[in-house]
């Protein structure tokens, strides 16, 4: 018997569970540059990598541990920092929150954002460190505190964000 | 959440070989990434075309978003306040606040006359420059200060070339790509301009905070000359900048010299020119009267 169109409560097509993620954060990367915003100092937080991270988070599952390797990449082509900081920065983030899934046995909302927070500050500096190599370190970081500090502040609204396209993502039919 | 069962892949020697490639992959990659990030710092020309490329994609929707909403701006400016807290810099923001409501009160269309005016005249006084253009965008979540500039080598715009508006000084082109370039602004921390005082034409340099100030040092002198309030403009040494283009104001003494406001917001600034880069060739071919045309050849076969 051949039926024409989905049947109720089919799961969600592949390609859309697939590719939600992923467009999420390239969307994300790529909007600070689609904003008619001329910034003097890095004033908006990293919004692919907030996404990058809170997927991650929520799904740990889901992606292989080299998928920050072409993600970071696209970030970087637009964030302004020297092509493969993102690349090697947001690998080794999902290197260490699959580590982190492995040791903390039961994790809770607190950990994800103890934990997201973490990574930004520590990839934040240190990308800002890479881009500014002969400058002085203080000055450099003094640069992206207030970015850490505001993005710590976001992460449990882009774990709403992210978990309502996860939603959307194996939402049935 | 529950620790995830699955990455311990138990006694299928497929799904322990592909765990182990992933991490392979991923750990070869990342440190790969590192090496590529450290080299394009130190070769920053060999990538700039990649990323000029990707920025074509989103320059479309740039012109758009800024068509509707004219350009954000002062955001950061709070932001900065607050980081550098004090009372000057409150004294700045009270300022700022009234300057704001000084141009709410004039009419965007007056602002934007005065701009193009400005511009026009900028035109007639001065030769060099090469194109006139609009700043779209720029990039704000890294440490790196550079904007997407709407004209790209369709008109002529090349790397190394000054960018001004009509206020002042507002930084150099770092790559050109087919419609739009990228702007190395000149808060930039790697951003350095040889400035002098109007004033007296005391040398220094200007070098970016990074957050929309500037720290401008003297080369010779011990004591610190400088006041708030003195103007500084480009001295044209070193090439690149042309001279007697105005940077930026000093606001503050440091204990090395001073603290710097430059004089074009690139947030506010509308229209910007882009100028010839100030070379011997250029200077020459400035100075020398349109050449002659070419005598007819002596003899023809």
């Amino acid at each position: 018997m051949k039926q024409k169109g989905p049947r109720l409560g089919e799961p969600a097509s592949l390609w859309r569970m697939r590719i939600v993620p992923i467009a999420s954060v390239m969307f994300a990367s790529a909007v600070p540059l689609m904003l008619p915003l001329i910034a003097n100092s890095p004033v908006l937080p990293p919004l692919g990598l907030l996404f990058f991270l809170c997927w991650q988070l929520l799904r740990s599952e889901m992606w292989p541990v080299w998928i920050g390797l072409p993600l970071g990449l696209w970030d970087d082509l637009f964030s302004g920092a020297p092509i493969g900081t993102a690349v090697g920065l947001w690998t080794l983030a999902s290197i260490a929150i699959a580590y982190s899934s492995q040791r903390i046995y039961w994790r809770g909302f607190l950990h994800d954002w103890a934990i997201a927070a973490l990574l930004i500050a520590i990839i934040q500096s240190l990308a800002a460190l890479i881009t500014h190599p002969q400058a002085d370190t203080r000055l450099v970081l003094g640069l992206v505190v207030p970015q850490i500090i505001i993005s710590a502040l976001l992460v449990p609204l882009f774990m709403r964000l992210t978990g309502a396209f996860d939603n959307f993502r194996l939402k049935r039919r | 959440m529950v620790r995830p069962a699955h990455r311990r892949p138990g006694q299928s020697r497929k799904a322990q070989y592909s765990l182990f490639v992933a991490y392979v992959i991923a750990v070869t990659g990342a440190v790969a990434g590192l090496l590529l990030a450290i080299l394009s710092v130190v070769d920053p020309v060999g990538f700039a075309q990649l990323r000029v490329a990707s920025q074509e994609i989103t320059a479309p929707i740039a012109r758009v978003t800024r068509s509707v909403t004219g350009s954000l701006s002062g955001i950061d400016d709070s932001v900065g306040a607050y980081v550098g807290a004090g009372t000057q810099n409150r004294r700045l923001r009270k300022e700022l606040a009234e300057t704001r409501r000084q141009l709410v009160a004039t009419s965007s269309l007056q602002e934007e006359n005065r701009q193009l005016k400005a511009l026009l005249k900028l035109q007639e006084t001065d030769k060099t420059a090469l194109a006139n253009g609009y700043l779209l965008t720029s990039t704000s979540t890294s440490a790196k200060r550079i904007a997407l500039l709407s004209i790209g080598r369709n008109l002529g715009v090349a790397a190394g070339q000054p960018v001004r508006g009509a206020d002042g000084l507002i930084g150099r082109v770092l790559t050109s790509g087919p419609s739009v370039s990228q702007v190395l602004l000149l808060t930039d921390v790697d951003n350095i301009v040889p400035v002098r005082r109007a004033r007296d034409g005391l040398p220094a340099l200007a070098s970016g905070r990074g957050n929309g100030d500037l720290d401008v040092r003297t080369l010779n002198i011990a004591n610190n000359p400088f006041k708030p309030g003195d103007i500084l403009v480009t001295s044209g040494t070193g090439g690149l900048y042309p001279p007697n283009i105005p940077v930026a104001i000093v606001v503050r003494r440091q204990h090395d010299g001073a603290l710097a406001r430059p004089l074009a917001d690139p947030g506010k600034v509308d229209a910007v020119a882009v100028l010839r880069p100030y070379t011997p060739d250029n200077i020459e071919a400035q100075g020398r009267p349109a050449p002659a045309p070419l005598p007819a050849p002596a003899s023809a076969p």
